[in-house]
């Protein structure tokens, strides 16, 4: 008799392939819950963020694009309009009270009005949004040069990031304000504005208005929107969940450079 | 080390087929590359939308996108549509099987993705570490494939190679495997299939994978053009990434066809076990 060899044997494989695949998927999301297996993975991030420096200078700029590239609407993401009374009576008078307050590692702590915002050194460019869930759009934007504010408040030589305060909670209750850090390469790139314009028209509120931060060289996420007040820090480990950024919080990338 | 071990019977012996590198790489890479299909598809999932262009939205809707409608009992219907054509995909993209059993909107099926459900932080860092352990381990094998003159003396098609490609394609179609001596070697289309995701499909996917980088981006201003724009290459990442899993299937298809467990040990100790003609033998 001829011993029933391969079927039997093939079946075995294939059914050992299917519950290892399973046990390997599953295994995979017990390690995504544990405390140290995101931790090393997260060591990609530096290695990621240091290769991304090696390779590119500190000072290139992001590509920029014609009008005719734009997209036809500028995508909202996020928050589209903050459930916020403070914010709420600021967009009703058009932003005539707002006011950017600026403290934290100064020199000279300031807070600057729309129309003083609008008086600094400014830039304009036509750039990609580059969404962390894998969309892009792409807006023409207006704003004053994050470096002018900075050298007008004179950072102190230990600040090291620059925060980002925002108006839009991210809870239902009110509670969870958006916030976000940069550290100083980006904060003084030429293309690092606090924009106050989108496609030649005033920055709409669900676009940021009255300002939002561009970043051009990182992942929309960074880009915080409706910023009421920057802080100079050496360390945000004290901040809030002390990533560094409400999606930090959360497991994402400080470095968001891809 | 000595190329050929003694036979171990009659008529068969054992060829030193895989170097230790080699059989440790190539390992390196299957874990790497399945758990980066696997955290891809979670992370396509967070927009599972594809484009062609400089942007997702320049006036023109996406070329690819799954997605889901309610039926009239509320339950998702998964909808796949391809260049404007709709085709109801439940259970399998769009809406699949959730945790509890359940059918939800999701991309792709829970069982296919890592980490099994939504979840785009974990599955960022999934995917962008393991894409540095595959980066590396490719780094290293080139290296190593150059070093060791493996890539000019095993994978380098010959001329006699090129004159027998149609040769090869028929052996193929009849799942006829080479024999003794010529076992010993990769024939003409396994060599170019190998080639052309080792230089070619590799590199691309990389390569796409650094254009959907806004700091990479601006290495040289406007390279990511040469592809496309940035949504191109996010859609080019997606099609190699898939033409990647049907070379894996016909590489463990012929795997299997032409003797699974010799290749598998070949593959683990080394050591693959060939039919020697009797003639053969005694000639030596």
């Amino acid at each position: 008799m001829r011993p029933p060899a391969r079927p039997p044997r093939r079946r075995f494989l294939g059914r050992a392939a299917a519950a290892g695949g399973a046990l390997l998927l599953s295994g995979c999301d017990a390690l995504s819950r544990s405390a140290w297996f995101p931790r090393l993975l997260g060591s990609g991030e530096s290695l990621s963020a240091a290769a991304q420096r090696l390779l590119t200078s500190r000072k290139a700029l992001a590509q920029e694009f014609s009008d005719a590239d734009r997209s036809p609407e500028f995508r909202s993401n996020g928050t589209a309009m903050p459930n916020n009374p403070d914010y709420e009576a600021l967009s009703a008078r058009a932003f005539v009270d707002y006011r950017l307050a600026v403290g934290g590692l100064v020199e000279k702590p300031a807070s600057f009005s729309l129309a003083e915002l609008r008086a600094l050194p400014s830039r304009t460019q036509t750039t990609r949004h580059d969404c962390v869930e894998g969309w892009s759009a792409i807006g023409k934007w207006q704003g004053a040069r994050l470096s002018a504010l900075l050298e007008m408040v004179k950072p102190r030589p230990e600040a090291r990031y620059v925060m980002f305060y925002c108006a839009d909670p991210m809870e239902d209750d009110g509670t969870a304000p958006y916030y976000e850090s940069i550290d100083f390469d980006d904060a003084f790139h030429e293309q690092t504005i606090l924009a106050y314009q989108l496609n030649d028209r005033p920055l709409p509120i669900k676009n940021g208005a009255p300002i939002r931060l561009r970043v051009e060289r990182q992942l929309g996420y960074k880009h915080a929107k409706y910023i009421m007040r920057i802080e100079l820090v050496e360390s945000f480990a004290h901040i809030a969940g002390g990533k560094g950024g409400y999606w930090e919080d959360y497991g994402y990338e400080w470095y968001a450079g891809i | 080390m000595e190329n050929v071990a003694a036979g171990v019977r009659t008529g068969t012996m054992l060829y030193y087929r895989h170097t230790l590198p080699v059989r440790l790489m190539h390992w390196i890479n299957v874990l790497a590359l399945a758990i980066l299909l696997a955290s891809g598809l979670n992370i396509f999932g967070a927009h599972p939308a594809l484009y062609w262009g400089k942007s997702s939205y320049t006036g023109e809707g996406p070329i690819f996108l799954i997605s889901a409608r309610e039926d009239a009992n509320g339950d998702p219907v998964g909808i796949t549509r391809i260049f404007g054509h709709d085709f109801v995909t439940t259970g399998v993209l769009g809406a699949s099987a959730g945790e509890d059993g359940e059918l939800v909107p999701v991309a792709f099926p829970s069982w296919l993705t890592i980490p099994g459900p939504r979840w785009l932080a974990m599955a960022r860092r999934w995917h962008l570490f393991f894409a540095w352990v595959f980066v590396l381990n490719g780094l290293c094998y080139l290296a190593y494939t150059l070093a060791s003159r493996h890539l000019a003396r095993d994978l380098a098609p010959t001329a006699v190679d090129w004159r027998s490609i149609g040769s090869s394609i028929i052996d193929h179609l009849r799942f006829r495997h080479p024999k003794g001596d010529a076992a010993k070697r990769y024939n003409v289309l396994q060599k170019l299939a190998y080639l052309a995701v080792i230089l070619v499909v590799f590199p691309l996917v990389i390569l796409m994978g650094f254009a959907m980088s806004p700091r990479l981006d601006t290495l040289y201003p406007g390279w990511i053009d040469l592809f496309g724009g940035r949504q191109s290459a996010r859609t080019i990442h997606f099609i190699l990434a898939w033409l990647l899993v049907a070379f894996v299937l016909i590489h463990v298809f012929e795997v299997i066809v032409s003797g699974f467990w010799n290749h598998l040990r070949s593959m683990i100790t080394g050591r693959y076990r060939i039919d020697v003609e009797a003639s053969d033998e005694t000639a030596r």
